[in-house]
């Protein structure tokens, strides 16, 4: 081990021990994506899903490092890998399933999809399927936040794909024009399906990029969990002070193919061997093991719990119910009938959960 | 309460609508390119920064996408965001942003979220701007379930359709046509928000009926003072709002008429006017005496030379020509 590894997993140590149920509970929550996303790729080819699916498998340590900084309130804008995500922000494991499977008890009544994840309740803002298209949403919602004096933080999720899109860089000079509170992150998995990032941007240096409109950037290791979890932490805290956007570059990779129908022929095996040995939930599992936190029994139980979890929500999916096509033309224009119009309701995402 | 009516300006109708929307709701704010410091590229912002400040007369960098996004965001998050876009032909930056977000997200999030937008832009030619100012897509935007379109032609539209508009809780896209501005007409000085819902007659007649919406109403309203110089007793029907269309207005005045002329500032092939002229036959076939007419503009880019640019778009004289087609005179 080299000098600077072995200080990292030093400090890791020290994290793990000074709060070994939150380091657990990391581990669990990365387990709970990895798990759910499994059964979603075995439902897929039960053909019990259709459509466009991504998986988030490799790159958890991102969604639940950032997400474990929140506050209730804060919102989450995702792209259309974000199974996980909505999962982390609080979105029941059996809607979330259930909506994949086209079903009333989706959480959005089988709309969306896979791609298109939307929950009121908790104010994640989607699942967008348009590369960049989330960003403006996101400074949008950031701008309300500040306008209002609310000290709400909106963190956006985007792949490196998006930095090549106009809309990536308008959404961050209006965040660092206006100093809104938003957290851009970048979940950097080398690949716009199946283009590298050498192959599509000039500059690869991501930060540079967020950095040039004045706004703090750093890169993160993606496969860390800890390390995630600590830059995240410290820029929504800078970004609830007022302190204007922050953008994280998390350098992760996806250990499964781009979407259901890739046959892998832009990147090599051993890159995939190579990345596979990071695998963020091993090494969470290594370093607090190796703190002496992290006994078999323990282990059993997180992966029991999940396993219970994943299995509920499968029995969930599989109880579901088609929503009547006589609905079809519901929700185009919102129903008027149960909406106030008399100016009453001051918060859109308080008015209409379902 | 004693009603004065004033003469005014749609600039200044507009203005006063936008200005009574931010007086009224502290949630609604107007955002986009030049609104601010240079008071409006067409000047109907003029004077409000100094009365609101920028807070809420939020100028914006040239950025159609970001803009509009953000509003579409500040409206998820519960502001009431009116945006402004210079023109239809600059919207198109921003079209991922109005279709693939404002129009669907009620729906694809099984009605979780609302996105009580309003987004006005200028639209339509006459002033020699050439074919990237001038074209009127309004119709394209008809096109999209999810969007609510408005196209006010007078003055009191000008005034009453904005806050009406922001009550909605989805998106709503307002047209203002370019040429429309400077005119005027009688306000009253308790005027104010006005449905959104129908079309309205705006002559009433008895031998054709003439279905028409922004823009070219006074070309249209032009047209039918001459018909009747020569017995022809048009009526003339305002859509309003093209999206959801008023079916009913339209085959009312059908049942009337028995004949219809469409005239309509965009494209002729796969037009808004081809969608009512398909309504007509659809729903009013038997109530027809002559086959359903169009005036549109020619299927051209817009030039900027003024011959060719009058020679493109309807005119007095096209729908005097198809008026008279309709009722069997041929001049």
């Amino acid at each position: 081990m080299n000098p600077e590894r072995a200080e990292r997993a030093e400090r890791a140590a020290a994290r793990i021990r000074s709060n070994p149920e939150h380091a657990r509970r990391l581990l669990h929550q990365m387990l709970r994506v990895r798990r759910f996303e499994e059964k979603c790729v075995e439902l897929y080819s039960a053909a019990k899903i259709r459509g466009f699916m991504h998986v988030y498998i490799g790159e958890e340590a991102v969604a639940a490092g950032v997400l474990a900084t929140l506050e209730p309130g804060d919102a989450v804008v995702a792209t259309y890998r974000e199974h996980g995500h909505a999962l982390l922000h609080g979105v029941a494991a059996g809607a979330i399933l259930a909506e994949m499977y086209g079903f009333e008890q989706g959480c959005c009544h089988g709309r969306g999809g896979s791609m298109h994840l939307f929950d009121a309740a908790t104010r994640f803002f989607g699942g967008n399927a348009i590369v960049a298209g989330g960003l403006p949403v996101a400074v949008g919602l950031a701008l309300a936040d500040k306008m209002t004096g609310r000290s709400r933080v909106t963190v956006c999720f985007f792949g490196e794909g998006a930095v090549a899109e106009g809309e990536f860089h308008e959404s961050l000079n209006l965040a660092a024009l206006w100093q809104l509170p938003v957290l851009f992150c970048c979940e950097n998995n080398l690949y716009a399906m199946g283009t590298a990032l050498g192959r599509s941007e000039s500059q690869t240096d991501l930060a540079l990029k967020a950095a040039s409109y004045e706004i703090p950037a750093w890169p993160v290791d993606g496969m860390d969990v800890l390390a995630v979890e600590e830059a995240a932490r410290r820029a929504v805290s800078a970004v609830r002070a007022g302190s204007g956007p922050h953008f994280l570059e998390l350098r992760t990779y996806r250990f499964r193919a781009h979407s259901m129908y890739d046959p892998e022929r832009y990147r090599e095996k051993a890159e995939v061997s190579q990345w596979l040995e990071r695998d963020p939930i091993d090494l969470l599992r290594g370093a607090v093991e190796a703190a002496g936190e992290l006994s078999e029994t323990q282990w059993s139980e997180v992966q029991a719990q999940v396993d219970a979890e994943v299995q509920a929500a499968v029995d969930f999916a599989e109880a579901g119910t088609l929503e009547p096509v006589e609905e079809l033309t519901r929700h185009v224009y919102t129903d008027r009938a149960a909406t106030d119009l008399d100016a009453t309701d001051r918060d859109a995402t308080d008015r209409k959960r379902p | 309460m004693k009603r004065t009516a004033m003469t005014t300006t749609y600039r200044e109708a507009m203005r006063e609508a936008i200005r009574e929307a931010l007086q009224r709701d502290d949630r609604v704010f107007l955002m986009g390119e030049d609104v601010g410091a240079y008071g409006g590229c067409f000047a109907v912002s003029l004077g409000l920064l100094e009365e609101f400040g920028p807070e809420r007369i939020r100028d914006t960098p040239l950025s159609e996408a970001g803009f509009v996004g953000a509003g579409i965001g500040a409206a998820l998050g519960g502001m009431r965001p009116i945006i402004e876009i210079m023109t239809v032909n600059f919207s198109l930056l921003a079209l991922d942003q109005i279709m693939n977000n404002a129009a669907t997200l009620s729906h694809m999030s099984g009605g979780q979220f609302s996105v009580p937008v309003v987004i006005r832009m200028t639209t339509g030619a006459g002033r020699q701007l050439a074919a990237q100012h001038s074209h009127s897509l309004e119709g394209w935007y008809a096109h999209i379930p999810g969007l609510r379109i408005l196209a006010p032609a007078t003055v009191a539209d000008a005034r009453g359709m904005l806050w009406t508009a922001l009550t909605d809780p989805d998106p709503v896209l307002i047209f203002e046509h370019g040429s429309l501005y400077n005119t005027s007409g009688e306000l009253g000085d308790d005027a104010g928000a006005v449905d959104i819902d129908t079309a309205a007659i705006r002559r009433p007649g008895a031998d054709v009926s003439l279905i028409t919406y922004g823009g070219t109403l006074p070309t249209v309203l032009e047209a039918a003072t001459q018909l009747m110089k020569e017995g022809i007793d048009a009526e003339v029907l305002d859509l309003r709002t093209l999206r959801p269309l008023d079916d009913s207005a339209i085959l009312a005045t059908v049942a009337r008429t028995h004949r219809a002329v469409v005239v309509d500032e965009g494209w002729r092939s796969g037009s808004i006017s081809a969608e009512i002229s398909a309504r007509i036959t659809e729903a009013a076939f038997f109530d027809l005496d002559a086959p359903v007419g169009r005036v549109c503009s020619a299927e051209v880019p817009l030039p900027y030379a003024k011959h060719l640019e009058q020679a493109a778009l309807p005119s007095v004289a096209r729908v005097i020509a198809a008026a008279r087609e309709a009722v069997g005179q041929h001049g």
